[in-house]
Parts: structure tokens; C-alpha cells; sequence
């Protein structure tokens, strides 16, 4: 991680760097065999609230734009120091001029038997991760040993997988680097009432197990039993290599504070270096150093590390804790404790000269950022000691309002410690960028983009500066996978021109693996419309109905419907239907309140079968399941009414053909009557016709189902070739606004009747530009489904993957 | 053969179930659902929703949990429970996947059926 943000910067510092031809021509040797990723997001990928191509940092793409070659999977194996070059595994040497050595740690394994048995795994990285939830998809027991920092988020993780989990810990309470043992009861008060089991002063004595670890065997004897074993007891600094090659190396590797090792030309990043005699584990101080690095590759000859203090956060949902600074015990500290036993809430500070030097919070962790801030200033705190533990809230008898906390924090105050990010350096990019949204202050600044728990922060932070302009409770989320609404997830989709679901879950921080049944069909849906011919439609995001293209019903057979354009239909449609009906003896035939017959009671792999059939005959799917065009009623019309004016039968043939097979955010459904009596009941439609002496008045947004609404008049066209030109205009401009599920009549409140007509009837040659943008969608959507299918098209959906019959018990 | 291997059934290859799908395995217990999640993992449930009995093998797949296509309850694929405000559960069945072969536990499909069923006759 450190590397990847030490070239950001440096591309960052000195543009012409990347690109290959630039300044530097970067190699990057990862033993992991992967990009960069965010090794702090493993716990929720291991929980299942995120997955692997979210935490990714620098996807594929990054190292090609920036000529940067990466070898993915090859360790290194010497460094020779004389002839400047790195040897890798299989073999690949290459030169360097500077090289950075950026292993970072190894995990403690603890020296008892049986600790190599299958099953015994660590947590450093994303195949350990894999490993456990591998071993978890089989449900079992396993047993984290180590109750710190790491080992916590393992247990709550597996946990979330299913597993029936036991903590070992070998202090006498949890998390005894942060937690005095108060704070460490409570803390395992509430795992133990999620159900993970703790036990302290816990030793480990051996592992067990043939061939397969089976339990942990204590030195008291106790033995607990385990499918799996994951031992986060601490790590070291991976110092090996460079020890090899001679590297000055102490605990790590030995820089000064120009981050360059005992070698001038190899500097030393991240958890393997020891700097000031300290070694790091948390990614701040790891970041300061890339800065540094970066600095001084760029030629800046005066950028320093200095160690400064750290704070850290449990990342296991639902349990707020919080520490920063240092909690030794000695002789000159002096401590103030908060407790609320009840509430769950604690709080301790650990105070030197008057001066905070540690801070612990757990159950409400408001207030860690004052804290922090009071420790990295070394602020005296005389006056106000009396009220200090209740936080900033109290100080100066000022209101208990979070807007006031950071409005009081002072501009270089550390907002994100994982980035460190200040708030002047947010308060600036959010003016002058005109930031409004979080992600877009994530985008510009990486403040709140990594741990995420400074996000109530950076919101307060938006508050402040936009006041009622930032609200984010207005957008109603899409839902729970993102906070985005429909309309800013449309806009930014076209803006990243972002062409499928990962592509969108990815870039726009999805906070799920891949969605829900909500987010899911409605991204689908957007996409289908927003890129025509180059988006591959994903099956498994739609709804079942849609998925198979017919309705679906109460006893999980299906309801099939053809089409029967405007209603009409012919002696050898039906009598196709009557074949069909009895060859595969389906139960029921009605006609359907849209002018057309439904055939209840299909078996699903019967499906194709009926189709082709139907095929044969020439009628194709009637999209009786889709958001989706679906029927376009009329009434008979100039052809034969006494009262027709228009031939309104023949209209309405004409908009089914023309518009069959597109796709809309709910679904259309139409009609055309030939005269103002309206027998085809098109003033209650999604878009109707009533045909009048003198041509055609374009009703829209009428409603006769959950809520019942006579149309709008949208115009008047004075042929049928200005109204076909109209209602696709008005379908397309709808496609492209509307929001997934809300039918045309809640579209045109929301955005308001005189905004459409604006579009379609005053601006002829918006009204053009979008009818040629629906024909354009035409052109891929008018495929039959069902003679897709028929032609083998997802053969797996209808038919049955095994047919089991169970084994005969006795033998 | 050996006597392991006779308890797993073989219903057919992991690439045959789509990703983020499912497919139906017919038994004389009724229909049972092999899923697929978003990342790889397979799971089987007795193909009924606990609501109504919606075929659960229908649905959409999200994370590990389907969406019935009846009512919209979300059923975790991992336990067979019912999501959220809804409480009800379909019985889960044992897989294992080896060779690219996947395998249901025969014996807790047996269970599944009726006392009198045919696994316990003979
Ligand atoms: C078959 C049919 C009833 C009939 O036997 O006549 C029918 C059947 C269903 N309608 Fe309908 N609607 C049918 C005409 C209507 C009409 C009348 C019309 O189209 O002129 C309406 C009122 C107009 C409208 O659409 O608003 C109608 C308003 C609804 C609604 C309420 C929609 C709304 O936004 O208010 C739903 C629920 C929904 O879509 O969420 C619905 C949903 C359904 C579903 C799809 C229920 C479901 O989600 O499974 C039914 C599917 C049964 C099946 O498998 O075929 N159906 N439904 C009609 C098929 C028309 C066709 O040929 O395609
Ligand atoms: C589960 C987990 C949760 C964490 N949570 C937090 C947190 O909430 N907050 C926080 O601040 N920190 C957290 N950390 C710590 C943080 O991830 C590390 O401090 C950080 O990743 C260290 O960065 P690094 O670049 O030094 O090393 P790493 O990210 O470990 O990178 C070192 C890389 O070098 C590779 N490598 C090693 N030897 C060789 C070789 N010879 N040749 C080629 N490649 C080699 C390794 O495979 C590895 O990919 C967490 C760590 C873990 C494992
Ligand atoms: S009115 Fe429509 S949705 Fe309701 S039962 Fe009848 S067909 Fe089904
Ligand atoms: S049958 Fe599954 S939700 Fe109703």
C-alpha cells in the first residue's frame, strides 16, 4: 500500500514521471499476485460487506496509463547492491537507480506444535481472507488466537460467515494495548452477546489435529475444537531481504529521516522500516513516509518523516471504538475515566503536564477527532480539565451541536487519519471545486476514502459549508447499497461513461458485493438505455418475469402472452393458439383486459416448446411481463366505425410494430381511439391517441391502476407521421429521465408537464434528436426473446440441472 | 466406489449454475435450488419460499441471499433464514464441490422428505 502512494505522489509532484518515457520507468515486484488493494478493507471483504473490486486501489488500467510495469506474483529474491540490479522469482532481473523496499510484515506465527497443519491460517492478505471463507462455507468452528485489533475483526468476520467462533486471548483482557481492563469487559460483553466466545489469559499449548487441524489444545488441558485456526498474535517487519543484502536492519529496516536506508540510493516504506527506532503498523504514519519518499525522488531535498502519534479504529460494525496517542502506564501520567456502564459508553484519557497524550473511546467515538487534535498539539488543558472528558460539546457552555464541534476545529486539524487530510485542506477543495456530494470531497481529497470513519466528519464538514445546500437526505438513496439517488446515478453513469454493473458498483462505491434485487435490475435497466448496441444485457439482474419473458405465477408455472398488434388477430394466430393449448394441455385461456389472449399454467420447460410453436405461426412475445412497451389498444376506427375519423386501428398496428421491444423504466402501455368516445379508453393511458377531424391529439401520463388519472394533452400532429414522431420523442425523453419503476404519470409530476412539452412540441429539434435516439435503440431492442430462446439462447433456465433419485439405504 | 463417495450426489458441473443464478435440481422430495454468488460460492436450499412457497431458484441473487420472485422476501443463502423483518426458513442441504463436480449430501436430502420416504424403506 505505502509504494502505491508514494508514486501517486511522485506522479503527483512531477507529471512528466509516468507515462514510461518520463522521468522514471517504474517496476513493481508483488509477491502477491495482484494489483495494489486496500489491505485495511480485507475485514469487511472477509465479513461479506465489500467485495475484492472494491478495495482494489490501483486497478489494471492505472499501471498502464501511468508506463508503470507491475509483476504480479514474483517475490524478490536478491538484491545486488554492487551491479544495482533486483533478481525476482523465474528469473526476471532489471536495473534500478533507486529502488524502494516496501515487504512490509510478516504475521507471528506462534511456535507450537501442530501450527502448520492445514487449516491454521493468518490474516495479513486477500488469500488468507479466501482461505477463511472457504473454510467458513462449510459452517464449523474456528478459533481466532489473538484478541487485538486483528484478531477482533477476524472473529466478527467469520462470524458474518456463518462460522461459530471462539477468541483466545492470552492477557487478561481484550485489546490490552488500547483498552484498560474496564473498556476490555465491555468490548467483550458485546461480542460475547453477538455470540463469539472469549476467553482470556488463554495459552496456547498446541494445535490438533491429523493431517487437518481439529482443536487448540490449552495448557490447562482444556481442548477446544476447530475446523480452522487463524492465529493473529502480531506481526514483524519483513526484513529479510534487505538484511540479505547487507541493509543496515535493527527490528526493521534502518532509514534515516530522509526515508533512505543505509544504502543512499534504497529507500525503506512501510511497516518494514524502522524509523527513530519505531516500527509502524498503521497506514497514516506509512503514508507520511511515502510522501517523503516521493518528495525526495522528485529532487525535493529537504522533505522529512517524523513519527507522530497515531490513532486507530475497531472496523467491526455496530462497535464504535476509538484510541489514539499512547496508554502506558508510568509514574508521570495521571488518567480521567468516563463510564456508563448502562449506555455501554467509556472513555479514558491519559494525561502527561497537562497535556492529553492518550485518548480511548468506546460506544461514542464523536469526539475522537478533538481528542486527537488536543494530542498532536500538545494542548495544555488546565482550564478546562473539569469538563475535557465530556468532550468538545462542553467546552465554553457552548451548545452540544456537531456542527459547532468542527466549525471549532481549528483549519489543521487532522479530519482523516488514514490519509491525513486536514479540514482546511477539505474546507478549500469544497469551495473552490464547488464540492456538494461526499463522493465528489472522497474524489478530490481521499478524506474519508479509506477506513470510512471519519465520514460523519467530512458530512458535517459539507453542512458547514453549504448549509441547506447539502442534504443529503433530500436524494432519497437509490438503496441500501449506495446513497446516491436515481437522478445523480443517471448523470453520472453517462458523465463516467461507466458501461456495466461492476464498472458502476465499482466507480460509484457500491457498499454491497454486487447489489440487491432493488439496485440491481434498476442499474440494468439505465444501462440497456443509456448505451445502446454496446452493453450486454445481464440476465441475472432481471427480474424473474423478464429474465424468462413470461409472467410468472402464484404455483411457479408461467403465463404466456403473444402479441396481437393494436388487438387484432387472425384465424390462423388462434388456431395456432388452440394447437398450442392442447399440445401442452395448459389449464387456462382468457382474454386480457389489453386486448389480447393469455395462456395460464405453462410448466417452465415447456416454455420454449410453446414458443416455437407460437414462432411458427408468427406471433412473438407480448412483453406482458415487461417494463417494457407492452400493448397498444384501439378501437376499430375510420375502417368500419360509423364515427371514425382517423384509422386508428391502423395507428395503433403502426406504433406496436415501430415501438415493440423497448425497454422504458416502467412499464408503457398505450392506446388509439377514433374519435373522442374513446372506446379504446386511451385518455387513461401512458401515452394515448384520440384521433379528431383534423388529426391527432397526443394525450400522456393517465393512470388506471393503483391510482386512477385522466391524461394531459401533450399536442396536436396533423399526421400520423408528426404523431409516430411525437409519442417516440415523448418515449424516449421519458427512457432517459425517468427514474426505474415510476410510470410516465409520476415522471411528468415530478419534472412537470411544462418541462415535456417544452421538449417535444416547442423545440422541434430536440423533438428530433430524441426520435432518432429511440430509433437508434430500436435497432438492437427489436429481437424476439422468445425465438432467441428458442433457439438455445439460456437453455440452463428451463431445464432441470440433475434429476436425483436417492440411493437405496441397505445394500 | 466407496461408501463416502455414495452418500454425495453428483447433480452436474459448478459451470453449469450461471453466476449470480441458479438452477433447479429435481427431487422426489420436491425441487431443490443450487446457487451461485457473486463470488463463486455455492449453496443449495429447498427450492420453497418460507412465505408461500415461491421457487426460490427464480429469484435474483445478491451478495448470499435471494430475492423471492413472489413477494420479495430476501432468504440467506447461508442459512436458509428468512432477512429482515420476515421470519421463516427453508432447510438447507450440504454441498461440497470437487473436481469442478458439484455434490449434494444425500442423506440430509433423505431427511428432508417425509417420515415414511422412500430413502428410509428397504
Ligand atoms: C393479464 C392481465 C389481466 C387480465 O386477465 O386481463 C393482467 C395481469 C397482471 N397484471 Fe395488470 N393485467 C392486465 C391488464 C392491466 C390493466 C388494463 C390495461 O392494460 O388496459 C391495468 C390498468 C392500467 C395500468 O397498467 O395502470 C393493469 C394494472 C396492473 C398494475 C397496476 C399498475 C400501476 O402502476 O398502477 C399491476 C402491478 C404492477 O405493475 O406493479 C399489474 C400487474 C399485473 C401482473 C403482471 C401481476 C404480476 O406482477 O404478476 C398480472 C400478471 C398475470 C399474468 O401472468 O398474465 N397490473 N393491468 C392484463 C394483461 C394485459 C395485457 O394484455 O398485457
Ligand atoms: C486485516 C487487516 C486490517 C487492517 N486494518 C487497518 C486499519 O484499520 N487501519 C490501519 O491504519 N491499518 C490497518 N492495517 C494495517 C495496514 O494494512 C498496514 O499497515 C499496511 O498495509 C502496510 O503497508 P505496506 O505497504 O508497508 O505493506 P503491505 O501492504 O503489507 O505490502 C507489502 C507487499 O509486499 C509484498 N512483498 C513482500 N516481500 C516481497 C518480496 N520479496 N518481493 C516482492 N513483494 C514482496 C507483499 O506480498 C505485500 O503485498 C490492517 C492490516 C490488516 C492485515
Ligand atoms: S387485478 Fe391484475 S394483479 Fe390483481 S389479481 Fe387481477 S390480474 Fe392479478
Ligand atoms: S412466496 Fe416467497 S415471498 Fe411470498
Amino acid at each position: 500500500m505505502a509504494p502505491g502512494r508514494a508514486l501517486e505522489k511522485l506522479f503527483e509532484l512531477d507529471p512528466g514521471a509516468s507515462g514510461g518515457s518520463g522521468t522514471y520507468s517504474v517496476t513493481i515486484f508483488n509477491a502477491e499476485p495482484r494489483v495494489n488493494y486496500d489491505r485495511i478493507m480485507l475485514s469487511p471483504v472477509l465479513s461479506g460487506e465489500k467485495s475484492y473490486e472494491e478495495i482494489v486501489i490501483h486497478g489494471d488500467g492505472w499501471y498502464i496509463r501511468n508506463g508503470v510495469t507491475l509483476y504480479k506474483g514474483v517475490r524478490v529474491t536478491a538484491i545486488d547492491r554492487v551491479a544495482k540490479t533486483v533478481t525476482g522469482t523465474g528469473g526476471i532481473t532489471v536495473p534500478y537507480d533507486d529502488l524502494i523496499v516496501a515487504t512490509g510484515s510478516v504475521p507471528f506465527i506462534l511456535p507450537v506444535p501442530g501450527a502448520n497443519l492445514p487449516g491454521v491460517v493468518t490474516y495479513r492478505d486477500l488469500d488468507d481472507v479466501h482461505a477463511m471463507m472457504v473454510a467458513a462455507k462449510a459452517g464449523g468452528r474456528a478459533v481466532v488466537i489473538g484478541g487485538g485489533l486483528l484478531g477482533l475483526e477476524a472473529a466478527a468476520g467469520l462470524q458474518a460467515q456463518g462460522m461459530t467462533v471462539t477468541v483466545l486471548h492470552l492477557m487478561p483482557h481484550l485489546m490490552e494495548r488500547q483498552l484498560d481492563p474496564a473498556a476490555g469487559y465491555l468490548l467483550q460483553r458485546e461480542l460475547e452477546r453477538r455470540g463469539i466466545a472469549v476467553r482470556c489469559q488463554a495459552n496456547t499449548q498446541a494445535i490438533e489435529g491429523e493431517g487437518r487441524v481439529s482443536g487448540v489444545r490449552l495448557d490447562d488441558g482444556t481442548l477446544i475444537p476447530a475446523d480452522l485456526v487463524v492465529m493473529a498474535v502480531g506481526i514483524r517487519p519483513n526484513a529479510g531481504l534487505a538484511r540479505e543484502a547487507g541493509l543496515a536492519v535493527n527490528r526493521g529496516i534502518v532509514v534515516g529521516p530522509d526515508m533512505r536506508s543505509s544504502d543512499p540510493s534504497i529507500f525503506a516504506l512501510g511497516e518494514c522500516a524502522e524509523a527513530e527506532g519505531q516500527v509502524f503498523g498503521l497506514v497514516a504514519p506509512l503514508y507520511e513516509m511515502a510522501n517523503v519518499v516521493a518528495a525526495r525522488l522528485s529532487g525535493d531535498e529537504t522533505a522529512v518523516f517524523k513519527p507522530a502519534v497515531t490513532a486507530t479504529k475497531l472496523k467491526v460494525t455496530g462497535i464504535d471504538l476509538y484510541s489514539a496517542g499512547d496508554f502506558a502506564e508510568a509514574k508521570d501520567r495521571e488518567e480521567i475515566v468516563l463510564r456508563d456502564p448502562t449506555a455501554g459508553l467509556y472513555r479514558r484519557l491519559v494525561l502527561r503536564d497537562n497535556r492529553v497524550i492518550g485518548a480511548v473511546m468506546y460506544g461514542d467515538t464523536s469526539d475522537g477527532a478533538w481528542f486527537f487534535d488536543l494530542i498532536r498539539r500538545g494542548t495544555d488543558i488546565s482550564g478546562m480539565r473539569q469538563t475535557l472528558i465530556f468532550g468538545q460539546g462542553y467546552q465554553g457552555g457552548q451548545a452540544l451541536d456537531p456542527l459547532a464541534t468542527v466549525a471549532a476545529l481549528p483549519d489543521d486539524a487532522e479530519i482523516c487519519g488514514c490519509n491525513g487530510v486536514c479540514k482546511g485542506t477539505i474546507i478549500q477543495k469544497i469551495d473552490e471545486l464547488g464540492l456538494t456530494t461526499l463522493d465528489g470531497v472522497r474524489a478530490h481529497t481521499k478524506a474519508s476514502a479509506s477506513c470510512g470513519s471519519c465520514t460523519g466528519l467530512v458530512e458535517n464538514l459539507l453542512r458547514l459549508r453549504l448549509g441547506e445546500g447539502y442534504n443529503p437526505a433530500a436524494v432519497q438513496p437509490m438503496c441500501g447499497c449506495t446513497d446516491l439517488g436515481h437522478d445523480e446515478l443517471r448523470r453520472l453513469i453517462r458523465a463516467k461513461r461507466l458501461k456495466s454493473i461492476p464498472a458502476v458498483m465499482q466507480e460509484l462505491g457500491w457498499k454491497t458485493s454486487c447489489g440487491c434485487a432493488k439496485c440491481r435490475p434498476a442499474l440494468n435497466y439505465y444501462l440497456v438505455c443509456d448505451w445502446p448496441g454496446e452493453y450486454a444485457d445481464d440476465q441475472q439482474s432481471r427480474f424473474i418475469n423478464e429474465r424468462v419473458h413470461a409472467n410468472i405465477q402464484k404455483d411457479g408455472t408461467f403465463s404466456v402472452v403473444p402479441r396481437m398488434w393494436g388487438g387484432l388477430t387472425s384465424a390462423k394466430e388462434l388456431r395456432a393458439i388452440a394447437d398450442v393449448v392442447d399440445k401442452f394441455a395448459i389449464p387456462t385461456v382468457k382474454v386480457t383486459g389489453g386486448q389480447r389472449i393469455d395462456m395460464l399454467g405453462v410448466r417452465k420447460e415447456d416454455l420454449p416448446a410453446v414458443w416455437a410453436d407460437l414462432n411458427a405461426a408468427g406471433m412473438i412475445s407480448g412483453a406482458a411481463y415487461a417494463k417494457g412497451l407492452r400493448t397498444v389498444k384501439t378501437c376499430v376506427g375510420s375502417d368500419w366505425c360509423r364515427f371514425g375519423t382517423q384509422d386508428s386501428t391502423g395507428l395503433g398496428v403502426r406504433l406496436e410494430k415501430f415501438m415493440w421491444g423497448s425497454w422504458t423504466p416502467a412499464k408503457l402501455k398505450m392506446a388509439v381511439s377514433g374519435c373522442p368516445r374513446n372506446c379504446a379508453e386511451a385518455t387513461c393511458k401512458d401515452i394515448g391517441v384520440i384521433c379528431v377531424d383534423s388529426g391527432y391529439e397526443i394525450h400522456f401520463a393517465g393512470a388506471a391502476g393503483l391510482d386512477i388519472k385522466g391524461t394531459e394533452i401533450l399536442g396536436h400532429a396533423g399526421t400520423e407521421d408528426e404523431a409516430v414522431e411525437i409519442i417516440a420523442a415523448l418515449t424516449q425523453l421519458y427512457r432517459e429521465q425517468g427514474h426505474y419503476l415510476e410510470r410516465i404519470y409520476k415522471w411528468a409530476k415530478r419534472v412537470g408537464i411544462p418541462a415535456i412539452k417544452a421538449a417535444i412540441i416547442e423545440d422541434p429539434a430536440r423533438r428530433r434528436a430524441l426520435f432518432e435516439r429511440f430509433v437508434l435503440s430500436q435497432r438492437y431492442a427489436q429481437v424476439d426473446p422468445w425465438a432467441e430462446r428458442v433457439n438455445g439462447r439460456e437453455a440452463h433456465e428451463f431445464a432441470a440441472m440433475a434429476e436425483l433419485r436417492l440411493p437405496q439405504a441397505a445394500e | 466406489m466407496n461408501r463416502i463417495a455414495e452418500t454425495w450426489l453428483d447433480i452436474g458441473a459448478e459451470a453449469d449454475i450461471p453466476l449470480r443464478g441458479a438452477r433447479v435440481v429435481r427431487a422426489p422430495i420436491g425441487d431443490i435450488a443450487v446457487f451461485k454468488a457473486a463470488d463463486g460460492t455455492l449453496f443449495a436450499l429447498r427450492d420453497r419460499c418460507p412465505h408461500k412457497g415461491g421457487p426460490l431458484s427464480q429469484g435474483i441473487v445478491h451478495g448470499h441471499a435471494v430475492t423471492c420472485p413472489l413477494h420479495n422476501w430476501v432468504i440467506s443463502l447461508e442459512t436458509g433464514e428468512a432477512q429482515g423483518a420476515d421470519h421463516g426458513c427453508t432447510p438447507k442441504i450440504p454441498l461440497r464441490v470437487e473436481n469442478g463436480r458439484v455434490l449434494l449430501d444425500a442423506a440430509a436430502i433423505a431427511r428432508l422428505g417425509a417420515p415414511q420416504s422412500d430413502a428410509s424403506a428397504a
